[in-house]
């Protein structure tokens, strides 16, 4: 038996015999040529060819895969057609009489180690992509054809990284696993297996010897392994955990569609904590009921300038429009405190969290505040947003925020563009804001508990203070009747009450939470099929 | 010539699928477009170029548009990176 272990791109477990998968020999040869004009148009011919070959792909990912899969040859395409890449083969062909083949494998090698240097992971990945296009024209013009699974039953694929190309060419019906050596979590090998949702290894420290060619294996994408030849104990042992692991899954998908409902018939909203635009389909794919908690911040970061309310709007919109219709909550700017940003020129505080920060920055530049209501606002018009604002201590901090928003809402009347109506509701975060919740209830729509600053307020336990994370205990009975006096407030000042910090999740806690009377609980897209599992079972 | 600077605001810069479009875009007109981010210059109407620059999200980038159809191109332009990127 031998271990090796690898980067999971997808959880789950598969059993089944090794297909080491080879690429098609071919040693390139560098010939003298005399007719280079005939060179020339013998490459252009090739080229041609593999312009169709690369249009038949297109259609066979597009109906296999789907259009994110498809994309890529479109794009091979293009690169094929790139002014630049067909220069350098050409003059090659014509200045240095070679054969077509060594020039397109020439140019092909300088092209990708330059997209290989790249300090960019995204670009980095694309090497293989310039490889894969020339590997293509070559095998066209030295008459090559590329092979498939040479196998009855469906096979564990193992191979040092796969092309697009060659991914597109595999019968997909015959694949249990992929394992690579190379490759990465934005390798073509890693976005097949998340699209036909099978197990995946990238980055895998596997030999790819000869002998492994048929051999029983098993891959655990829940732990990272690669197990060759495993010994009867252990094969049993992830037998189990393979079936386990199949049968949760298939009940939480049979949850997809259902209420979040418990069975004396109390109803709560289960939202989703997104951080970026990506993650909205993570959020449809799990059946989110909307987002409680949109964090904003990451349009603020890696960047050198505050960002327009142009850009804002129309990430905001994106969004709004991706969860068509459900409600989008969007948290304003939270910097400050842990999230630094060089540009916003904060000054070094002996203690951040309880410094300059959140709220207390947008209310003292308020034209910057001004710029993301405005993009909120605008977007509003194609979904169900929802404002909340973050590290409230006082109803005079609504009060000015509110006139905030109705100085925002007059303008945009008065430029003739239209908005929604926007909920508006304030994070409870600090003991203060807990004390003073029945007044602040009446201030706004709703209330969003945002634990973990919570409990670290409550105990006074700094959160990122290693040595104080034996005593950091969220379930602290203060943390939970602050809770609870929250959500009572908020429903006698007649505000609805969610959580959206980590405790959300912690489905020990689900029950307590329902019993206190809470309306909804926003956790990470992968945990809402957990979550209603556990509401479902009260 | 005609000029316009834009700041990305999509996420993952300039990356294949909207470099391909730009590609497309740009090749519908005759004028040179050029694209500067401060750091690499690159041809709009070659993709690998395109790519080459690494353009990410909050980059300021400038085009130079030069030819017969300059003001066309130009406005076509600014609406597509507005749309797409």
């Amino acid at each position: 038996m031998i271990i090796c272990s690898g980067k999971s791109v997808l959880k789950g477990i598969a059993i089944g015999k090794i297909y080491l998968f080879k690429k098609q020999e071919y040693i390139l040869e560098q010939k003298l040529i005399e007719d280079v004009e005939a060179e020339v148009a013998r490459f252009e011919a090739a080229k041609a060819k593999a312009m169709e070959q690369l249009d038949a792909l297109y259609q066979k990912a597009l109906k296999e895969a789907g259009e994110e899969q498809a994309m890529i040859f479109d794009v091979h395409k293009m690169m094929l057609d790139d002014g630049d890449y067909l220069e350098n083969i050409c003059n090659m062909i014509r200045e240095e009489k070679v054969n077509a083949e060594f020039a397109v494998n020439l140019t092909g090698e300088s092209f990708s180690s330059v997209f290989a240097s790249m300090d960019d992971e995204y670009m980095k990945a694309r090497s293989v992509d310039v490889l894969d296009i020339s590997k293509r024209v070559v095998n066209i013009l030295a008459g090559i054809v590329d092979g498939g699974i040479d196998s009855e039953e469906p096979v564990i694929l193992l191979a040092d990284d796969l092309s697009p190309s060659e991914t597109v060419q595999l019968d997909k019906s015959k694949i249990l696993a992929f394992v690579t050596k190379n490759g990465s979590a934005n390798s073509h090998t890693a976005i097949l297996a998340r699209s036909m949702n099978i197990p995946a290894l990238v980055k895998t420290d596997v030999a790819l010897l000869e002998e492994y060619n048929g051999m029983e294996a098993i891959v655990d994408g829940i732990e990272g392994n690669f197990i060759l030849n495993p010994d009867a104990a252990t094969a049993a042992k992830l037998r189990t955990k393979k079936e386990e692991y199949e049968k949760e899954k298939a009940e939480l998908l049979e949850l997809i569609g259902k209420d979040n409902v418990t069975t004396d018939g109390r109803r709560i909203n289960v939202y989703a904590n997104i951080g970026n635009t990506q993650d909205v389909d993570k959020v449809l794919e799990n059946d989110g009921g909307g987002i409680g908690l949109f964090r904003s911040e990451f349009i603020y970061l890696g960047r050198d300038t505050y960002p327009t309310e142009e850009e804002q709007f129309k990430i905001y919109k994106e969004v709004l429009s991706g969860m068509g219709g459900k409600k989008v909550i969007i948290r304003t700017l939270d910097i400050g405190a842990d999230k630094q940003v060089d540009y916003f020129n904060l000054p070094k505080e002996e203690n951040p969290a309880m410094g300059y920060r959140a709220i207390r920055i947008c209310l003292d530049r308020v034209e910057m505040f001004k710029t993301q209501l405005r993009a909120i606002y605008r977007a509003s018009a194609f979904g169900t947003a929802a404002i909340m604002f973050p590290m409230i201590i006082s109803v005079n901090e609504i009060r000015k925020i509110k006139e905030i928003v109705e100085e925002v809402k007059a303008e945009l009347i008065k430029e003739g563009i239209s908005f929604n109506h926007v909920e508006l509701g304030i994070m409870i975060e600090t003991p203060a804001a807990v004390m003073i919740s029945e007044e602040l209830a009446k201030e706004v729509e709703f209330f969003s508990i945002g634990t973990n600053d919570l409990t670290q307020y409550t105990l006074a336990i700094d959160r990122q203070n290693q040595s104080l994370d034996n005593i950091y205990d969220s379930h602290h009975p203060a943390v939970l009747r602050m809770i609870q006096m929250t959500i009572e407030n908020g429903h006698k000042g007649g505000a609805w009450v969610g959580i959206c910090g980590e405790l959300a999740s912690d489905t020990t806690l689900t029950k307590t939470f329902i019993d206190m009377g809470i309306d909804e609980l926003s956790v990470s897209p992968t945990y809402i099929l957990g979550l209603r599992k556990t509401i479902r079972e009260i | 010539m005609k000029q316009f600077t834009y700041t990305i605001t999509d996420a993952l810069g300039i990356h294949a699928r909207p470099a391909g479009l730009l590609v497309k875009k740009a090749a519908e007109f005759k004028s040179t477009v050029t694209v500067d981010n401060g750091v690499k210059k690159g041809d709009a109407k070659k993709i690998m170029s395109l790519m080459m620059m690494a353009v990410k999200q909050g980059h300021n980038v400038t085009f130079t548009i030069e030819g017969e159809d300059e003001d066309a191109a130009a406005a076509a332009l600014e609406a597509f990176m507005k749309e797409n990127l």
